[in-house]
């Protein structure tokens, strides 16, 4: 082949390859555009106003394409799949508790996205918002609405591309003090105290403004720990525990639990622990579940799975009994604030 | 079908590379194209890295969290497959570089349609590790192609000039998927196919315009392209005898290894090479004890990478100029020093402020631009034409592995210890490696098989 043959192949291949990359952008252009008409026969949102400490609402991220997708909604508490108010504050991760707000949300710039943790008053006005390392995963408020957690997936460095880590961070709304990272945290297992640089805490669930409890990994293992703000510890308390979720009434935690015979990509079940006793108790659901459930009262456990508009809301009861019902289509990181 | 034109200069590169140019543009086009090729690969894998982890949690709803386990075992093939790319490539006599390098490149295009059908996480690992496996099938035959394509005496900008365009590329990737997934709110499948394209595209590049067999600039070629050969520099180190096996006598198998590894300066540099690579701190932990230590605020974290690439990018040039002139052994050496320097910084106390983290950046990205194509030009100083790619792979793949022995060490140190002991633990491990490593690559007169010009490039540069 001659220099023009080859600059000729060269042309054909830049106008193939570009027109077949062209393409694909514009149909997936088209897919996103269509998200944002709303879909008939789906859940009916209007705007409105939004207070979070009205006590007859319930609040979770709407999915529903439409105008109103990913803002935080307000339905009615006993039916979740009643008509949605939005709010016009749109996050990627939600919890409320108290009339305080906690959103992470994508900020989209110009040369890339970032994320920021916004945290909100009763009405979902801003009160102050902090930069985020990376993609939110999880959010909590503490009962009384006084102290905030949440927790990011942050990518290490461009060259090791399957490196991932979380990053958790505990924020006092009334002092503005930031623990921006749960890692510096001393951390005890089994009575000795852990060092290790592998070491990810994650998915914080309050007791009250200073005591949480959360997940910590080291060494390939994850352990339920007990932490302290004050104190500035973490103690574990069990073995196979991620994403916890403290009862109403502080006396268990439900979270996922790794189990052994699953399959690869479904390795968790949704599991209650009793605190005192720290026996297990399997719940009614048997798919895998990646979410931190929420309870919704002092019996019932409400969590998301995947559907066709992202995730669903499930329910299913806390002692192990019944079978899991789906609450509302189309939504996401609920909330029972009251 | 490129017999006419192996010396590749005239008919595939820009302008600069014309031959009747001043001496300092010689850097030749097979170089750029190749540096185009590796570009334009990594704006092609450098988008999927940055969209991964959002793939992975948003999209699918996955925790990569489980990701990190399998990466010794990736580590692992990929460095037995490195070694593997180099040998067979230096089959027919330098032929193969380019067929092993298409492969390499192509497996990994391969890989970018595939995510698109894949959605579990081991299945996702799967082809992740086959896009490595493709990265270390490529690179030593790459590094190969551009040692015999680029005359001695400029080999250090030479692959300057490569890895700067390498890194451009690892730059642009990010910036390519955040303007789809912009044009495209949520489109991660447009983001791979437009990467599959990409990487396509890079193959293309690779196959129309690399010539099938480099051969190195003979003195004659040389001369013909305007350059002052001296004659102590004119003759190549061939055990082979004979300068150039031609083309139609070309043996089939690679030539045996063992005299290879026997080699007494390929032995020195590797040994180098791993020894350093023992102290060498990972990208990943140099950035989260730069976090601690600095206390540097979350929204900058993301944003560290880009600052050693820049840094790289600005110096890879220049540093690959200086390594000609200075000698490349010298330069590698610096470069370490350059590590050892923010290594200080990060354990220096009360040390937290923006200059502090540029001026690590900065000596980070610099120990990038003074050793990694300086110990690919250095090697290739050290080793023959015949054996280019098996050298090339011997010695990048000591490193390697060497450096995934110091993230365990390290990580190991860190939970004993905490990040300032280990840290500082790692930087007295560079500081004796750096002094043993000074007095094994002391230029010795006469070393073994080698012509001992190789060692110091003489500080007359002719006719500037």
């Amino acid at each position: 082949m001659n220099r023009t043959a080859r600059l000729l192949v060269l042309l054909g291949a830049v106008l193939l390859l570009g027109g077949i990359a062209v393409g694909a952008t514009l149909r997936a252009a088209g897919r996103a555009a269509e998200k944002d008409r709303t879909q008939a026969g789906g859940p009916a949102v209007t705007s409105g106003a939004v207070r979070l400490s009205d006590p007859h609402r319930a609040f979770f991220r709407n999915m529903a394409w439409g105008p109103h997708r990913d803002e935080i909604t307000a339905v009615p508490a006993g039916r979740l799949s009643g008509p949605r108010t939005a709010s016009g504050v749109r996050c990627l991760r939600f919890h409320a508790a108290a009339g305080t707000g906690i959103c992470l949300q994508a900020v989209h710039g110009e040369l890339r996205d970032t994320y920021r943790a916004v945290v909100l008053d009763d009405r979902l006005h801003e009160r102050r918002h902090y930069d985020l390392a990376g993609t939110p995963t999880r959010a909590r408020v503490s009962p009384g609405g006084r102290t905030v957690a949440w927790t990011v997936f942050v990518s290490g460095d461009s060259y090791a591309g399957t490196a991932f880590s979380t990053r958790t961070s505990i924020l006092d709304t009334r002092t503005g003090h930031l623990d921006a990272n749960l890692e510096t945290y001393a951390l005890t297992i089994d009575g000795h105290r852990v060092h290790a640089a592998d070491t990810n805490v994650w998915g914080v669930t309050f007791a009250d403004d200073d005591r949480f409890y959360a997940t910590a990994a080291t060494g390939g293992k994850t352990y339920l720990v007990r932490g302290d703000r004050t104190a500035r510890t973490l103690r574990a308390l069990h073995a196979n525990v991620e994403c916890p979720s403290l009862s109403p009434d502080g006396t268990r935690i439900a979270y996922k639990k790794r189990v052994a015979d699953a399959d690869p990509d479904a390795p968790w079940r949704l599991y209650v622990l009793d605190l005192r006793t720290l026996r297990e108790t399997a719940t009614g659901e048997h798919r895998t579940i990646d979410d931190q459930a929420v309870w919704q009262d002092r019996h019932t456990l409400v969590y998301a799975l995947p559907g066709d508009y992202g995730a669903d809301l499930w329910t299913v009861p806390a002692d192990g009994s019944g079978t899991p019902r789906r609450l509302a289509t189309a939504a996401l990181a609920p909330a029972f604030p009251h | 079908m490129y017999l006419a034109d192996s010396r590749a200069t005239p008919t595939t590169a820009g302008p600069g590379a014309r031959p009747g140019r001043p001496v300092r543009a010689a850097v030749p086009g097979t170089v750029l194209v190749l540096g185009a090729v590796s570009l334009i690969t990594d704006v092609s894998s450098e988008m999927v890295t940055a969209v991964l982890p959002l793939y992975l949690v948003a999209e699918l709803g996955l925790s990569p969290l489980g990701f990190g386990l399998l990466d010794g075992v990736y580590n692992g093939v990929s460095a037995l497959v490195r070694l593997v790319g180099g040998r067979v490539s230096d089959r027919g006599g330098g032929g193969g570089h380019k067929g092993v390098a298409v492969v390499g490149y192509g497996l990994s295009a391969l890989c970018k349609p595939l995510l698109l059908l894949v959605h579990t996480l081991p299945l996702i690992g799967a082809v992740l590790a086959a896009d490595r496996t493709g990265k270390g099938l490529r690179t030593a035959p790459r590094d190969a192609m551009i040692s015999l394509a680029s005359e001695p005496a400029v080999r250090g900008r030479a692959f300057g000039v490569h890895r700067a365009m390498d890194t451009a590329g690892a730059l642009l990737g990010p910036l390519v998927a955040f303007l789809v997934l912009r044009a495209a709110a949520g489109g991660y499948d447009a983001v791979f196919t437009v990467s599959g394209c990409v990487a396509a595209l890079g193959v293309t590049v690779l196959l129309l315009f690399v010539p099938g067999r480099i051969r190195s600039p003979a003195p004659g070629a040389a001369e013909a392209a305007g350059r002052l050969p001296s004659p102590a520099r004119g003759s190549r180190p061939s055990p082979a005898h004979g300068a150039h096996p031609s083309p139609a006598h070309a043996p089939a198998s690679a030539p045996p290894l063992r005299p290879l590894l026997r080699l007494p300066a390929l032995r020195r540099l590797t040994c180098c090479a791993v020894l350093l690579g023992l102290t060498t701190v990972s990208d990943s932990f140099l950035y989260l004890t730069l976090q601690r230590r600095l206390g540097l605020s979350e929204a900058w974290f993301p944003l560290l990478p880009l600052g050693t690439a820049a840094a790289f990018l600005l110096l890879a040039v220049p540093l690959g100029a200086v390594a000609d002139r200075w000698g490349r052994r010298r330069l590698f050496l610096l470069g370490h020093l350059a590590l050892l320097g923010a290594y200080g910084l990060l354990l220096a106390p009360s040390a937290a402020s923006p200059v502090a983290t540029c001026l690590v950046l900065l000596l980070h990205g610099g120990f990038y631009a003074s050793t990694d194509g300086v110990l690919a030009a250095a090697t290739a100083d050290a080793v023959p034409d015949t054996s280019r790619g098996s050298g090339l792979a011997v010695v990048q793949t000591g490193q390697a592995a060497a450096r995934f022995g110091c993230s365990l060490a390290f990580g190991a140190a860190w939970t004993a210890w905490g990040d300032r002991w280990a840290l500082a633990l790692a930087a007295a491990g560079l500081a004796l490696a750096a002094a043993l490593s000074a007095r094994l690559l002391r230029p010795t007169p006469a070393a073994g098989a080698l012509p001992p010009r190789t060692d110091a490039p003489t500080p007359s540069e002719p006719a500037t």
